[in-house]
């Protein structure tokens, strides 16, 4: 069987030294990221729109464009999630056509990381590695405790002690061995690379992380795919280590420089992040070249609160060259929008899908991304794991006697009772 | 004053081999540039244009904080250290 193995290495994106494919994420002269190198001439004439379209409608279908040896053995189900065309939702914003692309119903967590994790999990599994974890906001947690407990690993998951009750129980429910701490999310990522430094454990998004982040491009992969193997000219996508946008992004052009579509790529990429935690739409709008770290991050959407993102400049650096823009949404703002995409298109997302919806609508206000114009939103991942931030908003269901008067009381369905003493009129017949 | 400065694998190569140097200096700054006079090696890799690379992170440990404490919360290279405190080279690139 030919080999459909086309990852060439990892190279540096600060100095372009290439790396032998190992667990490994920065380069050792100048500690930039390391990102996985494909032969794209080879790919050129290896893939083609039949055989991606004759096979199963989910992120393997574009297996020749992830990095690894074999097959995958972790994740086979993962992606192939749903692009949905949002009339009601397009109507409420005052755009001509929008888009959603829903990784909220991905399988089997219901966010975006699931994508990444069954890369990096079918990665740790060829270099042989059995203990495998990550630092995570929460989605990532879910993601890979569910996929290592599949793949039969050991797995340590570290968390800020403040992450949402669902996420923490959404993880520890398969096994994995859930460890609080009690700082940010980047104190418990330093402590992860750390452990990672020294016991060479599989840290999914720390010494996997060039074949991980690989994954959120099936994301871009699909959305181009739905439309019809083209491009958007818009998308707006969420922002916490600001890998998923550069991976959108990255998909757009593999897919050009591949030949699956012929046009070159002008996808404006915008980014949304939270006004409590916003350091890479901080760095865009205040046109600082490096972001600024957030210390303490403050903001509902926990999924989002990384202070000190390691993609930070490469995402800022992105939406100046594509023409985009990052813009950034109070809680209050987040939660209107959870409740508007949740009630003109019926998807509840996560904090993190309506801070992307809110910044889109600024963006669109403020014309930054013109109302005549495709848009796609991206929502990584499902509201049922942040309920604690819309409860508040959503009013309480009426409670009543279980009687049929009651109900049609309550839905103003029947005047009041007549006085004894007058005569009745008679109850009009059901249709 | 002793200060002690951990140093990550992949810079051991360049500090003989050590997984700790001990180096004297009453700022982080000064801490590095000494580790850095003990083993030139370290300078290219550590610093471009006289600023820590964009992609290392610094902390220092020691009495009175909980934590491994980041620099770019305290004074960069000019955070004071005081004698037995750790100074900490990590890679940033890491998470999300």
């Amino acid at each position: 069987m030919a080999n459909r193995d086309f990852s060439t290495g990892l190279r540096c994106r600060l100095c372009g030294k290439l790396y032998p494919k190992s667990a490994i994420n920065f380069c050792v002269d100048d500690f930039g990221p390391l990102e996985v190198a494909y032969d794209y001439d080879r790919l050129r004439s290896a893939v083609s729109r039949t055989l991606i379209e004759k096979r199963p409608w989910n992120m393997w279908r574009y297996r020749e464009l992830l990095p690894l040896a074999g097959e995958p053995t972790v994740g086979e189900h993962v992606g192939g999630t749903p692009l949905i065309r949002a009339d009601r939702l397009a109507e409420a914003l005052g755009v001509e056509r929008l888009w959603i692309k829903n990784d909220a119903v991905n399988f089997p967590t219901l966010s975006f990381k699931d994508r990444v994790v069954s890369v990096a999990l079918s990665k740790a599994c060829e270099f042989g590695m059995r203990t495998v974890g990550c630092a995570s906001t929460g989605n990532l947690a879910n993601s890979v405790a569910a996929q290592a407990a599949g793949a039969g690993l050991e797995t340590f998951i570290l968390v800020p002690a403040d992450l949402e009750r669902a996420k923490v129980l959404g993880t520890a429910v398969y096994g994995a061995k859930v460890i609080k701490l009690t700082g940010t999310y980047d104190e418990v990522n330093r402590v992860c690379t750390q452990i990672a430094l020294k016991y060479g454990w599989g840290f999914v998004n720390v010494n996997l992380r060039p074949f991980y982040a690989e994954g959120s491009k099936t994301m871009g992969f699909e959305i181009a795919e739905e439309l019809g193997w083209r491009f958007p000219p818009h998308v707006v996508c969420p922002m916490a280590g600001g890998a998923l946008i550069g991976k959108i992004h990255k998909a757009f052009t593999e897919l050009h420089a591949t030949g699956l579509v012929d046009t070159p790529v002008t996808t404006k990429m915008y980014g949304a992040q939270a006004a409590g935690c916003n350091p890479i739409s901080d760095c865009v709008k205040s046109g600082r070249e490096r972001h600024k770290p957030v210390r303490r991050p403050n903001t509902i959407c926990k999924s989002l609160a990384i202070g000190d993102p390691a993609d930070g400049f490469f995402a800022a650096k992105l939406i100046r060259e594509t023409g985009g823009w990052a813009d950034d949404a109070t809680d209050e703002e987040i939660v209107e929008a959870m409740l508007l995409l949740a009630r003109t298109e019926g998807v509840f997302a996560e904090t993190a899908g309506g801070t992307t919806l809110a910044v889109a609508k600024k963006l669109i206000d403020s014309g930054r991304i013109p109302r005549n114009e495709e848009i796609v939103l991206c929502i990584t991942g499902n509201g049922l794991k942040t309920q604690d931030a819309v409860f508040d908003a959503i009013e309480q269901p009426a409670t009543i006697p279980p009687t049929l008067a009651a109900f049609e009381e309550l839905a103003g369905l029947k005047t009041p009772a007549p006085k004894t003493d007058e005569p009745k009129t008679p109850e009009p017949a059901l249709a | 004053m002793a200060i002690k400065i951990e140093i990550p694998g992949p810079l051991r190569e360049q500090a003989g081999g050590n997984t700790e140097v001990t180096v004297t200096g009453a700022t982080v700054g000064a801490a590095l540039a000494d580790l850095v006079k003990q083993y030139p090696a370290l300078g290219p890799k550590l610093f471009l244009n006289g600023q820590v690379r964009q992609h290392i992170n610094v902390f220092f440990r020691g009495p009175g904080f909980e934590t491994d404490e980041d620099i770019r919360y305290h004074d960069d290279l000019d955070t004071p250290l005081q004698d037995g405190m750790t100074v900490l080279v990590i890679p940033a690139v890491a998470g999300g």
